[in-house]
């Protein structure tokens, strides 16, 4: 039983290897650069909190 | 359902940006927290033991205990204001400065990629003693520990915290399942304490080894720390932050305890030193097969929430020098559609599956603990320069911590004995680790720092700091 929990153990880590790296490439090639690391820090911080005392 | 569509207008407010989801509250904090540190409890502490004896163990509990009280408060008082993904690298940018904020990036990313790394070779190791078969190697468990894991924290934030909260919960309650199973409140029923525990043998090497006790019992609490990296994706980083860290604090001050007094009073302190499954053994120690089991899954689950933990964590803070350009700008993309560094992720993952394959675990415990007490030390000073720059009614706080400077300097203090008990075991290791992020820092300053957009980094809208 425990071998082969060890071969479903390395089924499942290529299988979900293969799909991560499948979902990255779709992701990249339908995606613009610029759009992907749009990202800013502090933002939402300044737009809802704005710091007053 | 309205509530996921106002969630998901706050994150776009900013036109066509893809920013993280700020989907989390306090219980998450709570989890990613305990969920780091709590596998400590179950392997870790107990190698104190064996460094100091039994009563070692329980001192360094109690005084690193107060170390990580330090810690959480000006964690919060801090992240309450910094509210950023990165954690401690945000606060180190906007209160020290660049070089600073870079090294404890690097601090982060090691502490929780090499803590990684430790449960999924915990987690191998316990499968693999478990089966007791010839020819079972632990290989593909940590294969599968580690992809899973960055599978989910790949998919969504929401998910993997859900999933850590209820691991970690199972994980809790075994322990104080197995305290109340062993009746704590006879001795000489299950519990021997007062046998195994004696004048002569609580403290077998004296006070230095109380002090060389210091380097495992960070494990009683190392992570806890972890919980601001959630900053950026918390519903209110101002009130969940504080609450989910010391109410995770007090947690494990308590599983802290639990932990020592039953493992303490099952085992002599000689093999309590060197087994690596403490509490499960005590499982095995009670006579009981059921709780036997119940200690083999919650060790299991354990590393599984720490490991899930710290890929979270090391992602985000990867990612936000990527967002600085401290690194190149491609680590910051965040996933349109899972809106979690995705780059970031898939980057760590690799590296951690490599030191797992050739790393051993000491080292890696060593590599990790390292790097979270010099991200100790530097927050000590960080509260110092915080409050001196930024004094109480200059900028709005969410928590406000007590008795300052006291926590910084007991912080410090207890940051120089831990050094020193760690050059006691692992003087070669501390001495080229400190080589190392000298040499990073002179890359940093020299080559990497004229690609960061100087005034785009700091992005707090504080006043400007007394004194400049």
């Amino acid at each position: 039983m425990w071998m082969g929990l060890s071969y479903v153990c390395w089924g499942i880590s290529v299988v979900l290897a293969a799909w991560m790296l499948y979902d990255w490439f779709k992701v990249d090639t339908t995606y613009s650069e610029e759009t992907l690391t749009s990202s800013r820090e502090g933002e939402l911080e300044a737009v809802s909190e704005k710091h007053r005392i | 359902m309205t509530a996921a569509v106002e969630t998901a207008q706050t994150t776009t407010i900013h036109g066509d940006r893809v920013s993280l989801l700020r989907v989390l509250g306090p219980a998450h904090v709570w989890a990613l927290g305990v969920g780091i540190v709590l596998v400590g409890e179950f392997t870790g502490w107990n190698f104190s033991a064996d460094k100091g004896g039994a009563l070692a163990a329980l001192i360094v509990c109690w005084v690193v205990g107060l170390l990580y009280t330090s810690v959480a408060m000006i964690d919060s008082e801090v992240t309450s204001t910094v509210a950023a993904a990165g954690g401690q690298y945000a606060q180190a940018k906007h209160i020290v400065g660049p070089l600073m904020a870079f090294n404890v990036a690097l601090f982060l990313v090691f502490a929780y990629t090499m803590l990684e790394v430790s449960d999924a070779i915990l987690l191998g190791d316990t499968i693999v003693a478990k089966a007791g078969v010839e020819g079972l190697t632990h290989n593909s468990f940590i294969a599968a520990t580690i992809v899973v894991l960055a599978w989910l924290n790949y998919r969504g934030v929401l998910m993997t915290l859900n999933v850590n909260f209820v691991i970690t919960a199972i994980a809790y309650v075994s322990i104080v399942i197995l305290f109340f199973s062993v009746s704590p409140w006879t001795q000489g029923a299950v519990l021997k304490l007062n046998e195994l525990v004696t004048p002569a043998n609580a403290l077998p090497y004296g006070w230095i080894g109380v002090i060389a006790a210091f380097q495992f019992g960070i494990w009683y609490y190392l992570g806890i720390e972890g919980t601001t990296q959630a900053a950026e994706e918390v519903r209110s980083p101002a009130r969940s932050l504080p609450y989910g860290t010391m109410a995770g604090m007090i947690t494990l001050l308590i599983a802290a305890a639990m932990t020592w007094y039953v493992c303490a009073s099952l085992m002599p302190w000689e093999y309590l030193g060197i087994t690596y499954y403490p509490l499960w053994d005590a499982g095995k120690l009670t006579g009981s097969p059921l709780l036997e089991n119940l200690l083999f899954i919650a060790t299991l689950l354990a590393a599984l929430a720490s490991a899930n933990g710290c890929i979270n964590d090391a992602a985000r803070a990867w990612f936000s020098l990527g967002r600085d350009r401290y690194l190149p700008s491609w680590f910051s993309a965040v996933h349109p559609k899972y809106r979690t560094p995705y780059r970031s992720i898939l980057f760590l993952l690799p590296i951690a599956l490599a030191f797992a394959f050739i790393a051993d675990l000491n080292q890696a415990i060593t590599f990790s603990i390292l790097s979270g007490v010099l991200q100790y030390t530097f927050m000590s000073i960080n509260i110092m320069m915080f409050r001196k720059k930024w004094p109480l009614g200059s900028i709005r706080r969410g928590y406000t911590h007590p008795f300052h400077p006291l926590p910084a300097i007991v912080l410090f203090c207890l940051c120089m004995v831990t050094f020193f008990a760690i050059f006691l075991g692992f003087g070669s290791q501390l001495i080229a680790m400190t080589v190392f992020y000298f040499l990073i820092s002179l890359w940093f300053h020299f080559y990497r720092y004229k690609f960061v957009r100087r005034g785009d980094q700091f992005s707090m809208p504080w006043p400007k700091p007394q004194g400049y």
